[in-house]
């Protein structure tokens, strides 16, 4: 029974591994006929995704389970967005264009913007210089909050210099670091499922 | 009786939270009210960003990917309105898409503010291909059929019948690829447009994630880092032209400022009342 799921994951993986590394017409060719076949996968998986999200709704408001009213607004806004997109399009003169700018923008940026509130409410309590390490951690972040935006240069002219220096060494030592373990980890976990040894995916540890 | 200086301290470190929010709004508002102008100093990323559009010759055609939904539109929506301009400034003509699916507004607003700004007229001076769901699929795809990937624009015209569209097809049409992105999106395509089909690449980020990418820009995998709303600004000086970005930028410096002296505050206050021991090493 694993045998087949754990094969098709072995040719897919090592097919699409040796045609990224082959420039020849016939391979650049099936890897066209795979991309198709994963767009047709993405589509279904929005499908499967759109089905999951009204049931799972669904059975929420039936059974007056808690926050039912939200839910209800999910299911209106799933079914009356869906129906107005396909009819009338979503351009900026349909009703969905209007809803988009009027609604969906406004809220998204709210929310998001809700993040500098809070941020300075966390940095006022937990930012404290309490040994050398979270000093320098401290020091370096003023810096650099102060060094990043207009009036840091306008306070002194050596700040953006500095917020350079820490940004194109310290940092991109860090990033580099980072991005080799990063890639190293990703092969590997590529490998070990390709290979069969890692087979979680298939539900099972 | 008077409180000793030691609750006041108390009393400062068990600040009302609100308070602070009351603060950081007043720091955003005025500033967007009553704007300064404060001067934007050029990084080097956003100077090279820049000038790798004003190395493309006159006239070519330019792929733009503007992904990006309205939680980060503060930061990337003036970029991609300073970015248009100076293409179309320099008569490039940018084929532009999504892969978000709430990009397609986000992109159609942008492109009425630079059109309107610089006299350009869709199909004529660029072409919308819209969103395309699919990722790295998608991005991959733009290798070898974009004409196939897309059979219509976004307004529903067929690519094949927009003069513009048939002399690009993929990648290596393109003198340039420009990427204004708020996730793992960039890394996509700097992995398969810039390394391997090697077209040149400039990058746009939010400010969180704009460090990830300078390894990129020291291997010449992209040519220029536009970061942030501070990008965008240094963007539009360079442009000559105030925009969002720039005048955002008075509103962030106050907000920075006030983090900067609540952190210092909270610190003096712990200090005062005796909470802060300092030592070497141990946590914190």
């Amino acid at each position: 029974m694993r045998f087949g799921p754990i094969f098709v994951t072995f040719l897919t993986g090592a097919t699409l591994i040796a045609i990224f590394f082959i420039p020849h017409r016939a391979a650049q060719q099936t890897q066209s006929v795979i991309l198709e076949w994963a767009d047709v996968v993405y589509t279904f998986a929005l499908i499967l995704g759109s089905i999951s999200l009204w049931m799972s709704h669904q059975k929420k408001v039936q059974q007056r389970g808690e926050g039912w009213i939200y839910s209800t607004v999910t299911l209106i806004a799933l079914a009356g967005v869906t129906t107005l997109g396909v009819v009338q399009g979503v351009g900026g003169d349909t009703i969905v264009g209007k809803l988009y700018d009027s609604v969906n923008a406004p809220l998204a940026s709210t929310m998001f913007s809700l993040l500098a509130f809070f941020i300075a409410s966390a940095a006022f309590r937990a930012f404290r210089a309490r040994n050398v390490e979270a000093t320098l951690l401290l020091v370096t972040a003023i810096v650099m909050m102060i060094g990043r935006v207009s009036i840091g240069e306008f306070l002194w002219k050596g700040f953006p210099p500095l917020t350079e220096w820490l940004l194109d060494v310290p940092n991109l030592a860090a990033k580099r670091a980072v991005a080799i373990g990063v890639g190293l980890g990703a092969i590997s976990t590529a490998l070990k499922i390709i290979l069969g040894i890692d087979r979680s995916y298939l539900g099972r540890s | 009786m008077a409180a000793t200086p030691n609750a006041f301290w108390q009393r400062i470190l068990g600040i009302d939270r609100r308070w602070i929010f009351v603060l950081v709004g007043l720091g955003t508002m005025l500033p967007l009210l009553f704007p300064v102008n404060l001067p934007v100093a050029t990084s080097p990323r956003v100077q090279a960003a820049y000038d790798a559009i004003e190395a493309v010759p006159e006239g070519s055609i330019v792929l733009m990917s503007l992904d990006y939904e309205p939680d980060i539109m503060a930061e990337l929506q003036p970029m991609s309105v300073a970015v248009l301009r100076h293409c179309f400034r320099r008569n490039l003509k940018p084929v532009i898409l999504t892969l978000y699916p709430a990009g397609p507004r986000l992109v159609e607003r942008a492109l009425a503010v630079a059109a309107a700004a610089e006299g350009k007229k869709r199909y004529d001076d660029y072409v919308f291909l819209g969103y395309k769901s699919g990722n790295q699929a998608v991005i991959l795809g733009l290798g070898e059929n974009i004409r196939g990937l897309f059979p219509t624009d976004f307004y529903g015209v067929r690519t094949d019948s927009i003069p513009m569209m048939q002399k690009v097809n993929s990648y290596a049409d393109f003198p340039l690829l420009i990427n204004l992105s708020g996730s793992s999106i960039a890394d996509y395509y700097i992995r398969i447009g810039a390394s391997r089909y090697h077209r040149p690449m400039i990058l746009g980020s939010t400010a969180v994630m704009a460090t990830d990418y300078y390894p990129y820009l020291s291997s010449r995998q992209i040519l220029g880092l536009i970061g942030g709303m501070k990008g965008a600004a240094e963007y539009e000086r360079l442009m000559g032209i105030v925009g969002d970005a720039r005048r955002g930028m008075d509103a962030q410096s106050l907000v920075h400022v006030i983090v900067v002296l609540l952190v210092l505050l909270g610190n003096v206050a712990l200090f005062a009342t005796g909470g802060l021991k300092p030592r070497i090493g141990g946590g914190a």
